[in-house]
């Protein structure tokens, strides 16, 4: 039976700006997927975004939303979550607008564990803007600024979330469709900061420049570097070359900033 | 028992032609038609819904 995301989305906003083969769409439908499962009420989930391709994302759906400045994403959703702390509190964005110019913002929030779910789109590169180079574009690969190859180390997005303090960390892919939903949901579920990057593809700025002849190679591409966390056990480190793990990443449980403040509060009231 | 065939519905006004749902569909059903995706062979449908999962631009719809 066809899923009915009609139901979430805003009347009249699609066609989405997207680009065609842009996986930001197949995050968006798995985002509405979890969000139908988990049964968030429209008026009690707030879904919040920076600047960037990634971020047009709250725009289509029909429920609270924030578009903010670039990278302030975490800043005010966290304002959102203090304000209302029985909210359901979404954050979405891209690798440059989570890692670069949200990056402080960022890791703060992993550091507080304040209880939201961010969702990274990482395509490589900052596709809106006409695809300059971002932290998580890998080295030697060409940007629009980096014509010559990209000299710089990527980021690994989950070991940052994980170093800065994150609890719940998870890894999917736009080509696994299927888990990118449950991968949302278990991290809407956590109590604390949860984590969820998405590897995209940007066949526009990316692609193009980097002799990807097609989305679908681009696609291949996430197909064949994903390995599932428990097949990464049985495999040797050479196997593992050039692979990105997927799935739940990193869990615990410790106490989340909501919990913590309102004690806080009730400290100060007496 | 017998199938009950599938329906595969494509709004073109959102297809941007990406090709995704024609590339991966396991029993090659869809085919391109200029810039849109059409259905070629229904009968060959396992309703997997592949293609609905993976279009990113919420075109198909598989029932």
């Amino acid at each position: 039976m066809a899923f009915d995301y009609d139901k979430y989305i805003r009347p009249g906003k699609l066609p989405h700006i997207w680009c065609p083969g842009c996986g930001h769409g197949i995050v968006m439908k798995g985002l509405i997927r979890a969000i139908d499962t988990l049964g968030l009420q429209k008026d009690n989930t707030a879904i919040v975004s920076g600047i960037g391709c990634a971020s047009r994302l709250p725009g289509y759906m029909d429920f609270c939303t924030l578009h903010t400045a670039h990278g302030r994403a975490a800043a005010f959703a966290t304002g959102v979550k203090m304000a209302k702390p029985e909210m359901n509190v979404i954050l979405v964005g891209g690798d440059g607008d989570g890692t670069a110019i949200g990056g402080n913002h960022f890791i703060h929030a992993c550091r507080r564990n304040i209880d939201m779910t961010y969702i990274i789109m990482n395509n490589n590169i900052y596709g809106m803007t006409g695809g300059q180079f971002s932290p998580c574009t890998p080295t030697g690969a060409k940007a629009s600024t980096t014509v010559y190859g990209n000299p710089d180390p990527a980021f690994d997005v989950a070991k940052l979330a994980i170093g800065a303090g994150a609890t719940f960390v998870a890894r999917g892919t736009a080509y696994h469709a299927t888990q990118i939903d449950k991968l949302i949901a278990e991290a809407i579920q956590h109590k604390g900061f949860s984590v969820v990057e998405i590897l995209d593809d940007c066949p526009t700025t990316y692609g193009r420049r980097n002799k990807f002849k097609s989305v679908i190679e681009m696609m291949n591409r996430l197909k064949d570097i994903a390995v599932p966390v428990k097949a990464a056990e049985k495999m040797t480190a050479e196997q593992l070359e050039g692979k990105i793990l997927t799935g739940v990443l990193y869990k615990e449980e410790r106490p989340n900033y909501t919990d913590e403040y309102a004690k806080v509060i009730e400290r100060a009231k007496k | 028992m017998e199938k009950t065939p599938a329906n595969i519905e494509i709004i073109e006004k959102y297809c941007k032609g990406c090709h995704i749902c024609v590339e991966f569909c396991p029993t090659k059903v869809l085919e391109m038609k200029g810039f849109v995706a059409s259905v070629k062979n229904l009968e060959a449908c396992i309703k997997c819904m592949q293609c609905e999962l993976r279009c990113p631009d919420f075109a198909i719809k598989v029932s």
